[in-house]
C-alpha cells in the first residue's frame, strides 16, 4: 500500500471517529448511540466531535465502579479489535497515531531513528496499561489514573472543547497545566522522535501489539524471496527488522517495508492464507 | 495452532461482549462517554 492510500486511510479513520463535527459549534459533546460502542483507536470521547467511546476510558471506567461488575463488553471489544487488526490500528486507524504522522512530517535537522535504552522504554507502555489503566483504577475507586494523569488525548479534547465553550478556559487548573506539559512534551518529541506515545507510553498500542502475532491481519516474509538486503529494517520507522520478525510486538503495520523490499519478500497477509513453502536458504546479496 | 488460537480469540471475544451486553454494560459505558470527563480533559 502506498504512502498516499495510507494517508487517505487514516484521514478517513479520523473522521469517523470524530463525525460529529456540529460539537465544534455548540460546545456540546455526541450523546448519539454510537457512544456504547468503543471505538478501535485512542479518542477522547469527550472531544466535541467523538462519535464513539474510548476504549481505554471505558475500561478504567468499569474496573473503578463502585460495584465492581467484570468488564466483560470492553475487553470483549478490545480482545476482537486486537484479534482481528493487532496494531495495524495504531498504523491505520488511530487519530493519535495519525496526529504524531503528521508531526514527523515537519523537517527537523536531526531526526532520532533510535537511541541507547529505547528499548527499554518502549517497556513503559507495558506498565501504564498494567498500573495505571487496570491495577489502580480497581484500587481506588472513581479514578481514571491514565485518563487524569497522562492522556495527551484527553487535553487535547479538552483545549477543543474549551475553544467550543470558552468557560472552561475559567476552570483549568494546576492538573490542566500538567496534562498540558505532557501533551506538549509529547508533540515537540514527536517532531523528532517517530510517534513517541505510541512507542513508550500507549496502553492500547501496548494491549493490541499483545495480539500482532496472532491476528488475523498480520505480515509474511517469504524467506527464500529475501536476499537479507535490510532496506525494510533501514526503513522502518519503529525500529522493527521485518525480514527477521514480521510480526514484532512494535510493527504498526504500516507497510513501508513492503513498499521498499527490492524483491517482493515481504507482504500484507491473513491468518487464513496458507503460508508460502520455504525452499532452501535466504539467498545472499551478491 | 496458530490459526487456531486466533479463531478462539475472536469466539472468546464474542462471548465476552454477549455477556455484557446481556448485563446492559453497553449502557454504562454510553453514560460515561455522553458526559463531559472531567479528569481526561484535566478539570477533574
Amino acid at each position: 500500500m502506498d504512502k498516499k492510500k495510507r494517508f487517505a486511510l487514516q484521514s478517513l479513520a479520523v473522521l469517523l471517529h470524530n463525525a460529529d463535527l456540529k460539537g465544534f459549534f455548540t460546545g456540546r459533546i455526541s450523546a448519539t448511540p454510537a457512544k456504547n460502542v468503543c471505538v478501535p483507536g485512542l479518542n477522547c470521547y469527550s472531544c466535541p466531535a467523538a462519535t464513539g467511546a474510548c476504549p481505554i476510558g471505558s475500561l478504567q471506567s468499569a474496573l473503578g465502579a463502585y460495584e465492581f461488575r467484570f468488564p466483560y463488553y470492553v475487553l470483549g471489544l478490545l480482545i476482537f479489535f486486537g484479534a482481528v487488526a493487532g496494531r495495524f490500528i495504531c498504523g491505520f486507524l488511530c487519530p493519535f497515531g495519525f496526529l504524531q504522522d503528521l508531526l514527523y512530517k515537519i523537517p527537523f535537522f536531526k531526526k532520532i531513528k533510535t537511541f541507547r535504552g529505547d528499548r527499554y522504554l518502549r517497556l513503559i507502555k507495558y506498565i501504564v496499561l498494567t498500573v495505571l489503566v487496570i491495577v489502580l483504577p480497581l484500587c481506588v475507586k472513581l479514578t481514571p489514573f491514565f485518563c487524569k494523569y497522562l492522556c495527551p488525548s484527553g487535553t487535547l479534547a479538552g483545549i477543543l472543547l474549551a475553544f467550543s465553550d470558552t468557560r472552561l478556559f475559567d476552570l483549568f487548573g494546576s492538573m490542566f497545566a500538567w496534562k498540558a506539559c505532557i501533551l506538549g512534551i509529547i508533540l515537540l518529541a514527536g517532531i523528532i522522535i517517530y510517534r513517541p506515545f505510541c512507542k513508550y507510553l500507549c496502553p492500547l498500542g501496548a494491549f493490541y501489539s499483545l495480539f500482532n502475532r496472532v491476528s488475523v491481519f498480520k505480515m509474511d516474509v517469504d524467506k527464500s524471496a529475501c536476499i537479507g538486503c535490510s532496506a525494510c529494517a533501514g526503513t522502518c520507522k519503529m525500529g522493527v527488522n521485518p525480514s527477521l520478525n514480521p510480526n514484532s510486538l512494535e510493527c504498526i503495520r504500516c507497510g513501508e517495508c513492503v513498499n521498499v523490499c527490492p524483491c517482493g519478500a515481504l507482504k500484507y497477509t491473513t491468518a487464513l492464507n496458507k503460508k508460502p513453502a520455504v525452499k532452501g536458504e535466504r539467498n545472499s546479496v551478491e | 495452532m496458530k490459526k487456531l488460537l486466533t479463531v478462539a480469540l475472536i469466539i472468546i471475544s464474542a462471548v465476552l461482549v454477549a455477556v455484557g451486553c446481556m448485563q446492559g454494560q453497553p449502557d454504562s459505558v454510553f453514560a460515561k462517554a455522553a458526559t463531559v470527563c472531567l479528569e481526561c480533559i484535566g478539570i477533574g
